[in-house]
């Protein structure tokens, strides 16, 4: 029994993911599709409406993270400072340029913007982190990640005809007529353009996809995967490890940080609080992208809009709904990576087979 | 003229010496042996031939390159790929995408990092190729019916084997085998002698080889190096240096 | 040196001496069983909220003090070591490190939550588990919880080495970290070493949470998050496994946040500390005290 067990996982064979990657973009195209028809016959709640934009992001955030993490094998618990400075950078464009350009035009080149600066910090971050090893990186991404949050949270910028001015420790004084106030300490930055809706939001979910699928089947991806599972044999067949890592890592914070432009353009207020970017967001997107698989793009994907919506779910269950979430969590994880449920799990799952066959 | 060449090779760690003052030359096409009981020192002649360690004294030369502490990558682009002792495969990766990511030397194989996401003509003009590449080579190691297993799931022989064709499909003009039979019972080394000598036949390839079983290097290395305690113990042709008497004593002991 | 800096570097030692409590119990955790407790932190909450309700039925008298402490060093136990029962335990041996810190973050949410059911989110004022004044020598004044603070992590310290060093317990924690299939093949009972391991972490986080919350008296279910994260980067900071390396990390780690705080920001305070910590990893990626182990080929 237990050797019939071991032979059928010997033979369990990856079946080439083309179809599964399509299966991803119809999965997202049809939940569009679902909640457009909903939300047209007034089926869902405003609230719930106001749910999946950020349930979108989110998902986009774990397909970014996921890269770095399943794909790259690295863990990092900083992910939502790269989202922090996409929502950030994005947000000051849009504001800059608010009368310049028409609607859809500014938002490009604010997701543009926010998408550069993350992945220059992505980038810059990357090259020192990447050397350490494991927990060592994730604490330090972590750092990084709390750092950004809470630099920004103090920063005061705005400009006059005078030129920029910022400060960290008190309001900058600006010109009465010319001055523009960028972000204003812990307040934040005001009245952004709400350029990001559903729709949007499901099509730069669908680019993200379409970067992170093609690049796990090109060259690059296999460097980057040859790197997670074995960095010395990478070594020896001429793959060079540190510019793969950091392009990885990169690509994962630029991904982040379209999150974060989604992030900024959907809320009219944006304040680089805890609640917003500190690192239990980082984590927050961690679970899913776990939860989902690690390495499994799909998983992270549906696990982000399932977790993100369940506390919803449980509204009714009013104050008892984030102790059941956090029950469904650890259950959830017991039974999909405990190695005695797994090894029960593929024994039944070999009785019901036979069973058939018979 | 010695495609390999290795001069007064030595390297410490702190106060132990682990090679000494070692030199050999092995000639193209020449499947030259490396024994000596363990600790000799074997494994980290290939380190320092590979670029994992940087010599302390010593030059080493492949053909007219001088590759004496260079980088890993470097040393491989320049044509030496290996093996390891305890298997070193990417086991969540597929047998032939193992294959696939080291055919990576030849530009005959190269696309741009934009090509890669965006998947143009040209990525799947040259993925079909690669493909096409790297299904020849797991036909020699008779490993083609398992491309899409994941490599971490392979029986231990087979790994092995494809330890050696990911080796080979980097393309050296030196291939370094860290005692390929370990752990293998009598058929499995067999058919490794087997594999061994069609990568000679076909590839012309020279191989350096470090291994324990006494009836696999009698059987197909030309010439030897012994090793004990780092230095050089006897160097010659296999049948003379195997029935030197000192080589008995530090192998069998007295 | 002026009498503020004074001021401001004993409480910096006496906050860092909090840290350092949390973070033995986490750096033990950490080398024993190689897994990142997240939910360390939430035991410091559990063991405050537990003194907190002890101490207000005996109204505050001296006997609720220490019953509180003694009865919440006794829960947090317990609660670790169900919790290493229950989650962390059938994770072992799981296919990726990720799973089982991935529960313990699901276990933090859990403590939280039970925690914001029973007591409500509005924050309960904390009396002080140490009702001594404190000393003043020549106009520095040092509140009595600060000293008791000092005293009691350097206890902890030595108690913990000795431990550690003299005990057959502690010689078995020692092998278990280094080696957990050849600390089983010898003969040592690896499943009972890692249950001890979390019952003297979590007791410290008990310690460690009535010496914070008589410190920083404001108690809400969030009270253990910050500190617990702070414990461990000061854990890693003084190099993670190492315990004269995780007293170290806790007392650097908050006189910096200490001084910071006073001379430079108090927004910027957390930064500067991360920031330090990166500054040290990248100099050292071990940690002060942390061994370097390089994978052989």
């Amino acid at each position: 029994m237990k050797d019939e067990n071991k032979k059928s996982k010997m033979l369990s064979i990856v079946k080439e993911k083309k179809a599964s990657d399509i299966s991803t973009y119809i999965i997202v195209a049809t939940a569009w599709a679902v909640f457009e028809i909903l939300i047209a016959n007034g089926m869902i709640s405003s609230h719930m409406k106001g749910l999946l934009v950020p349930m979108v992001y989110y998902a986009i955030a774990a397909v970014g993270l996921n890269l770095c993490v399943g794909i790259l094998g690295e863990l990092s618990i900083g992910h939502a400072g790269f989202m922090c400075v996409g929502a950030f950078t994005s947000v000051m464009f849009s504001n800059i340029f608010a009368e310049t350009f028409p609607a859809p035009v500014r938002f490009f080149l604010a997701m543009m913007c926010g998408i550069a600066f993350a992945a220059l910090f992505g980038f810059l971050i990357g090259i020192p982190v990447l050397r350490l090893n494991g927990d060592y990186l994730a604490i330090v991404t972590l750092a990084f990640g709390e750092i950004i949050k809470n630099v920004i949270n103090a920063l005061y910028l705005g400009y006059d005809k005078e030129g920029v001015h910022a400060s960290l420790s008190a309001p900058v004084v600006l010109d009465a007529e010319t001055g523009k106030m960028l972000i204003n300490g812990p307040l934040g930055v005001t009245g952004t353009p709400r350029d990001a809706n559903f729709s949007v939001s499901i099509v730069v979910l669908l680019i993200s996809l379409f970067i992170v699928q093609n690049l796990m089947k090109s060259r690059d991806g296999r460097a980057i995967m040859a790197i997670r599972d074995n960095r010395i044999a990478a070594e020896s067949i001429g793959i060079n490890v540190t510019k793969f890592k950091i392009y990885a890592f990169t690509i994962s914070a630029a991904i982040a940080g379209a999150a974060g432009v989604l992030f900024g353009h959907s809320i009219s207020t944006l304040q680089s609080t805890s609640g917003n970017f500190g690192y239990n967001i980082s984590i927050l997107i961690l679970v899913y992208v776990v939860l989902g698989g690690i390495g499994n793009i799909k998983g992270s994907i549906i696990a982000a809009a399932v977790l993100y919506l369940l506390p919803e779910l449980l509204r009714g269950l009013s104050s008892y709904r984030m102790l059941i979430y956090s029950i469904v969590l650890i259950v959830m994880m017991l039974f999909n990576w405990a190695p005695s449920v797994r090894d029960f799990r593929s024994s039944m799952w070999m009785k019901i087979r036979r069973r058939k066959e018979n | 003229m010695a495609l390999l060449e290795v001069n007064h090779l030595s390297i410490s760690f702190g106060g132990l010496r682990a090679v000494d003052d070692l030199s050999f030359s092995i000639e193209k096409g020449e499947l030259y042996g490396l024994i000596g009981p363990n600790g000799a020192g074997k494994t980290t002649v290939f380190n320092l031939l590979t670029g994992v360690y940087s010599p302390t004294e010593g030059i080493i030369k492949l053909g007219d390159t001088d590759i004496t502490g260079k980088k890993t990558i470097d040393i491989n682009k320049e044509g030496i790929a290996r093996t390891f002792q305890n298997i070193r495969l990417f086991g969540k990766m597929s047998v032939i995408d193992n294959v696939k990511v080291a055919l990576n030397n030849s530009s005959e194989f190269y696309y741009g990092s934009l090509h890669g996401i965006l998947h143009t003509p040209k990525y799947h003009r040259i993925e079909k190729a690669l493909e096409k590449r790297a299904l020849e080579l797991l036909e020699v190691f008779d490993l083609d019916k398992e491309r899409d297993v994941l490599a971490s799931n392979l029986p231990y022989g087979k790994q092995r084997k494809l330890e050696i064709a990911r080796a080979m499909a980097t393309e050296p003009k030196l291939l370094l085998l860290d005692e390929p039979a370990a752990g293998m019972n009598p058929n499995e080394t067999a058919e490794l002698m087997n594999t061994i000598s069609l990568i000679r036949s076909k590839f012309g390839m020279t191989i350096l080889l470090i291994e324990h079983d006494m009836k696999l290097v009698s059987g197909i290395c030309e010439r030897l190096t012994v090793l004990n305690f780092g230095k050089v113990l006897k160097q010659g042709e296999t049948k003379t240096v195997l029935n030197d008497p000192e080589v008995i004593k530090a192998y069998i002991g007295e | 040196m002026s009498m503020n800096f004074l001021t401001y570097l004993i409480s910096g030692i006496s906050l860092g001496s909090i840290y350092a409590i949390i973070a033995l119990g986490y750096t033990m955790v950490y080398g024993i069983a190689k897994m990142l407790n997240f939910a360390h932190g939430d035991f410091i909450m559990v063991g405050c909220y537990v003194v907190f309700t002890i101490m207000g039925m005996f109204n505050g008298s001296a006997v609720g003090k220490i019953a509180g402490v003694f009865v919440a060093i006794i829960v947090c136990t317990l609660v670790g070591v169900i919790t290493e029962k229950i989650a962390y335990k059938p994770l072992r041996g799981a296919s990726s490190p990720l799973a089982v810190l991935i529960t313990a973050i699901g276990v933090s949410y859990l403590l939280e939550n039970a925690a914001l059911l029973i007591f409500g989110s509005d924050p309960k004022s904390f009396t002080s588990v140490v009702p001594w004044e404190g000393v003043a020598v020549k106009g520095l004044k040092i509140q009595g919880v600060t000293i008791v603070t000092i005293v009691v992590s350097v206890i902890v310290l030595v108690v913990l080495q000795l431990f550690v060093h003299k005990t057959r317990e502690g010689q078995a924690m020692l092998c278990v970290a280094q080696d957990k299939g050849a600390a089983m093949l010898m003969g040592i009972n690896v499943n009972k070493t890692i249950t001890i391991t979390f019952a003297i972490g979590s007791a410290l986080a008990a310690i460690a949470g009535a010496l914070q919350c008589s410190a920083y008296p404001a108690l809400t279910p969030y009270t253990g998050a910050m500190p617990g994260i702070k414990a461990f980067v000061a854990a890693v900071l003084g190099g993670i496994g190492s315990i004269p390396g995780a007293m170290i990390g806790g007392i650097v780690l908050g006189v910096i946040e200490i001084l910071s705080r006073s001379y430079i920001s108090s927004q910027l305070a957390d930064a500067i500390v991360f920031g330090v910590l990166i500054i040290v990893l990248l100099v050292k990626p071990t940690g002060i005290l942390g061994k370097n182990i390089q994978e052989k080929v």
